[in-house]
């Protein structure tokens, strides 16, 4: 579904970001990407629907991600970002959920029930006629995660999806995203939360992939998460396999 | 920060005067401003008859004129200088309660003072009457350009954002000790408005970015969800700017 291969990255003030990345993410799966700040996990998520464009070769359900074919690749690849306001700029709720389908091409009725249908799978849609900044933050994010939902992507991505929410909006949320059938790649520093959504990790570090297995694996190996900054809270363990 | 928040303005109702479809309401308003606008100021009593069919719609609309009073006060700036002129201005002179006044001047006062008074009415109630989502339908609707259309969705959907940062960076300035009644701590503020004005760009590109995303591509989706205005809708809207209208015509054919 996702195919990443030697992607390098060099932002213009010279700072590598990204060297050399392989990754495969497979139909349905779902794939933690961990890392400590600055290690580039945002600069490849803007590269898996074209926003950056580094050195290597990128491919989404079979398209490569070039110039001519980015209309298909961001309909196939929704990016659910790190801060909901940057997301929600349109007067309401329902507007900004319409934006996406609307540059598809939706109108009218389609595109209502697109919003409608969106705006449901994350339990939001009591509120379609609210402007965005009346929300609280959870619910912004929730919003957001419709948003992208509306294009009917292929591939989830999200950036830190767990940041900045009380502890019912957490679980909320991981409710909603295990309900979604969509192939999924989140960054995340949330330790726990990866564990409860995802089969698999992946650990970025210094713009270079430093670990990719079973998440049970990853977590339960002290030494590897030490090496790269990576903490399960106070008194949390994850059982190695046995 | 209720001064600041975007909607502010928009007082709910369901009058008809707020039922009225946006570009309707924009359009009544632009020709009522610009017959206004262009009365010679020498015609006192059409300036006068001006004020009832705004009167009207403030009693139609069913709002509380007290705080419409206290919107229109932004213009207040204004009057000073208009106040200003009929000391400044040049011309034949006249006294007046021992002052010596610039006739000229004091016409052009006249003229700032009545015809900003009724655009400003004017304006606040198109703005207390109309939501933020209706005015910008409306706006599309008339083919008012896009960029402005767009610029005008995202100054009221980020106004609200960037004056919260604008708080939080002032109190973070206040909990280290700043206190900007000293004059010499000014700079803090002043370096506050650069990092403010650094972040509302950071904002931006990351905005860009998020839409970028969605299959922008630079030209906004048009909003087909409020029904466009019907003839009866535009007749109805029509009625401000015609009273107007009449009245000035009957005052300068008088
Ligand atoms: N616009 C930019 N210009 C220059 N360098 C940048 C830019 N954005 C990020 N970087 C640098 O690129 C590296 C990777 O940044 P990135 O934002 O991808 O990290 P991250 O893994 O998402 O970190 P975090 O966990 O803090 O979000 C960092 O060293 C960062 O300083
Ligand atoms: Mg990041």
């Amino acid at each position: 579904m996702l195919r990443v291969r030697g992607l390098t990255f060099d932002y213009p003030d010279g700072r590598r970001a990204l060297d050399g990345v392989d990754l495969d993410v497979a139909d349905g799966e779902r794939v933690a990407l961990l890392g400590p700040n600055g290690a580039g996990k945002t600069t490849l998520v803007l590269h898996l629907n074209g926003i950056l464009t580094g050195r290597g070769h990128i491919e989404v359900d079979g398209v490569p991600v070039v110039r001519p074919r980015l209309a298909e690749i961001r309909q196939r690849v929704g990016v659910v970002f790190q801060d909901p306001d940057d997301q929600l700029f349109m007067p309401t709720v329902a507007a900004d959920v319409g934006f996406g389908p609307a540059n598809l091409g939706l109108t009218g009725e389609p595109l209502r029930r697109r919003v409608t249908e969106a705006l449901e799978a994350v339990g939001m849609a009591a509120h379609a006629d609210r402007p965005p900044h009346h929300l609280s933050f959870g619910q912004r994010r929730r919003v957001a995660v419709a948003t992208v939902l509306a294009m009917r992507p292929r591939v989830l991505v999200l950036d830190e999806p767990s940041s900045n929410l009380d502890p019912a909006a957490r679980r909320e949320l991981a409710a909603i995203l295990r309900g979604l059938r969509v192939t999924m790649l989140m960054v995340t520093h949330d330790l726990p939360y990866a564990w409860e959504l995802c089969d698999r990790a992946v650990v970025l570090d210094a713009g270079r992939i430093a670990a990719d297995g079973p998440i049970r694996d990853v977590l339960s190996d002290a030494p590897l998460l030490a090496a790269h900054r990576l903490e399960l809270p106070y008194g949390y363990s994850v059982p190695p396999a046995t | 920060m209720t001064a600041g928040h975007p909607d502010a303005l928009y007082v709910p109702g369901d009058s008809p005067v707020h039922r009225l479809p946006g570009e309707v309401k924009i359009v009544a308003v632009v020709l009522y401003v610009v017959t206004v606008v262009a009365t010679p100021a020498t015609e006192v009593a059409a300036f006068a008859g001006y004020a009832a069919p705004v009167a009207a719609v403030v009693i139609v609309s069913r709002l509380d004129p007290l705080p419409l009073a206290r919107r229109a006060l932004i213009e207040v700036p204004f009057l000073l200088l208009a106040v200003l002129l009929p000391f400044l201005s040049t011309g034949p002179r006249v006294e007046w309660l021992g002052l010596t006044l610039s006739e000229p001047g004091l016409w052009a006062a006249w003229n700032i003072v009545a015809k900003a008074t009724l655009g400003v009415w004017a304006a606040v109630l198109l703005a207390a009457t109309t939501d933020v989502t209706s005015l910008l339908t409306g706006l599309q609707r008339l083919r008012c350009p896009t960029v402005i259309v767009q610029i005008v969705t995202f100054m009221v959907r980020y106004v609200h954002v960037l004056l919260d940062e604008a708080h939080r960076m002032r109190i973070a300035r206040l909990s280290r000790g700043d206190d900007p009644r000293f004059l010499w701590q000014v700079r803090a503020t002043a370096a506050g408005f650069g990092a403010l004005f650094l972040r509302a760009f950071e904002r931006g590109e990351r905005v860009y970015v998020a839409m970028l995303s969605r299959g922008y591509t630079g030209r906004m989706p048009v909003g087909a969800e409020r029904p466009a205005a019907r003839v009866r809708e535009w007749a109805a809207g029509a009625l401000l700017p015609a009273t107007a209208v009449t009245i000035a015509v009957t005052a300068t054919v008088a």
